[in-house]
């Protein structure tokens, strides 16, 4: 008999309960606005938690300091600017959005641990600049570590499983975890680099299952100036065709990712390979779907899913809330907050969009 | 000589990030651009280790150090606890200090991600911003986010954002009280004198190539060269 290992209880860490500061994230904002918004109502109205959203808060510079364009003591005082609102707020639990904005931080926290004179040189740059003081967070933790700490709960509070409901077979989920998560620092990750549990741990307790495939823990292809110059993009496509060859055998329902570029890139460039090659990794012609957890929970819970955003994937998810079945209305799906009807996306010539109930 | 090897020593992350590599090869086993370019980051180290300052100045000049997509999978896998990923950030600085940068394609790439992320941070308080994301610059993007683009109010609020508007929410505007302050950090810690550094090196290379070149902004010939230009010989 095979004993069944479980490495990850190697690595736990400690989640707050309550009371936490939300730092919001750039690119998560931008491209995937809806999660956001759906975190924050998951702690408030399913959790009952406090989370404080400051309009006074500002990017990390995370993606300028991996770009090389931000010098790490100006990102270490930035980090601490976003200390002091929180001390400013009373709280002690930061929560950032991002996982580029959570390496950053625990990255900062380390250097200042392993470094006190780094730190005393940071608390010297935030005074000189603004006059403020700050206190290093007693829990410093990712979006996604939470809903995993209160995956029981929503559970009981789900409308649908991630079973396909006409066969009754659970679904099969790829989980894509952001490098900055766990490589940076394995203790700050639920599972450690190798085998986080984060996403797995949602995926199976809501009914799925887990895909495991050679190029699991490979990167999604971001690579900062490798994306955000024109000129180097073929590093980011070439290294998510990668994971998506080795992904394709095992047929994966959907995708679902815990850092706001992976969910972007794996959605984008599937888009980007079927315009380019006409290959798509799925039998449909499609495309797999790309998730953000909070996007999984919410369409669990029975929220709307165009008020949760899938209409801003351009792989569209009608596949899989098909199999789930949830219920939608496609005539809502292109409408603005003011319900105004917008027209619909000009449709790619490869990747099909259009779905049949 | 200049003691390049000295000034890399002054930067914390060099001292965290190398700590006697033994040469294993398991950072260029796992690394993504090694895959995807005539990249090595077990040599890389290599030579910083020799403290040989020439060599170094090589790579402040070389196209090698611009190469690595910051992913960290090198940290995660190290069995000495050394990251080549934070070396290379330290030498991408130093590069830019001197101004070495602009001797290589991909280095002078430096200009663009300024005037794109790094003005970004400073004139809206985000690296990236729904606005910052054109479709042309971003043709990968495809036609949902060109729908989106075009209806970025109708759509982000409808999601609960609070698009171009004071007070809380996504992609909100950061009012002027807290983009001082995140610029006076800038000024104190040598963020504005980085970007000062790559905004005059590179107006010095397109001088020198005969390449028009605008003092902000991206419409100029110079932001799109090192934007797009890929001359495929980079990889000698």
């Amino acid at each position: 008999m095979t004993k069944t290992k479980h490495y990850w209880n190697n690595y736990q860490k400690e989640i707050a309960e309550d009371n936490y500061f939300y730092e919001r994230s750039c690119i998560r904002q931008s491209f995937f606005p809806g999660s956001e918004t759906t975190f924050l109502k998951i702690l408030r109205e399913e959790l009952g938690k406090t989370i404080i959203d400051d309009p006074n808060q500002h990017t990390c510079t995370g993606i300028g300091y991996h770009s090389d364009v931000v010098p790490f003591d100006t990102t270490m005082t930035i980090c601490a600017r976003l200390f002091s609102l929180m001390k400013d707020a009373d709280l002690k639990n930061y929560v950032p959005s991002c996982v580029t904005s959570f390496g950053v931080f625990t990255e900062v926290i380390e250097t200042w641990q392993n470094s006190p004179e780094e730190l005393e040189k940071t608390r010297n740059f935030l005074r000189q600049a603004t006059g403020r003081e700050f206190d290093i967070p007693e829990n410093i933790v990712h979006p996604s570590d939470i809903i995993y700490k209160y995956r029981k709960e929503l559970k009981s509070k789900m409308k649908y499983q991630l079973v396909n409901h006409k066969t009754g077979e659970p679904l099969k989920a790829v989980e894509h975890i952001g490098c900055h998560y766990g490589k940076i620092f394995s203790k700050h990750a639920i599972g450690g680099a190798e085998f986080p549990q984060v996403l797995a741990g949602m995926i199976e307790e809501w009914g799925g299952e887990v895909i495991d495939y050679p190029e699991r823990r490979h990167c999604c292809g971001f690579g900062f100036r490798q994306y955000l110059v024109m000129a180097n993009r073929g590093y980011s496509v070439a290294n998510t065709k990668k994971k998506f060859e080795s992904m394709q055998a095992y047929k994966p329902d959907f995708i679902l990712t815990n850092c706001p570029g992976c969910t972007m890139f794996m959605d984008r460039w599937q888009y980007t390979i079927a315009e380019m090659e006409g290959i798509t990794y799925d039998d449909e012609h499609m495309g797999i779907p790309v998730l953000t957890y909070e996007e999984l929970a919410g369409l669990l819970l029975g929220y709307n899913p165009w008020d949760l955003g899938l209409q801003l994937h351009q792989v569209q998810a009608e596949s899989l809330l098909n199999k789930i079945g949830i219920e939608y209305d496609p005539k809502d799906k292109f409408v603005g907050k003011s319900g105004t009807f917008l027209g619909e996306p000009e449709k790619p010539k490869n990747l099909i969009v259009d779905y049949e109930k | 000589m200049t003691d390049y090897y000295k000034l890399l020593l002054q930067d914390v992350r060099f001292k965290e990030g190398l700590t006697a590599c033994m040469n294993c090869g398991v950072c260029t086993a796992i690394c993504p651009a090694a895959e995807f370019y005539k990249y090595d980051p077990r040599q890389l180290c290599s030579i910083v280790q020799t403290r040989d300052n020439e060599k170094i100045e090589e790579l402040l000049k070389s196209e090698t150090i611009w190469y690595c997509g910051q992913c960290m999978s090198c940290k995660a896998r190290c069995p000495r606890g050394n990251a080549p990923a934070l070396v290379i950030s330290v030498l991408r600085k130093l590069s830019q200090e001197l101004g070495f940068f602009v001797e290589s394609e991909k280095g002078r790439q430096q200009f663009a991600l300024k005037r794109t992320v790094g003005d970004n941070i400073l004139n809206m308080g985000y690296c990236v911003h729904v606005d910052t994301v054109h479709p042309k610059l971003h043709p990968e993007q495809g036609p949902v986010w060109k729908w989106y683009f075009e209806n970025a109010e109708e759509l982000a609020d409808r999601m609960g954002g609070n698009y171009n508007k004071y007070g809380p929410g996504a992609l909100r505007i950061i009012d002027e009280k807290n983009l001082d302050e995140v610029r006076k950090i800038f000024e104190v810690t040598g963020g504005k004198k980085l970007n000062n550094h790559i905004e005059e090196f590179s107006k010095e290379q397109a001088k020198s190539t005969n390449t028009s070149f605008e003092n902000e902004g991206i419409n100029n010939e110079y932001f799109f060269q090192t934007y797009i230009k890929n001359s495929e010989n980079h990889q000698k």
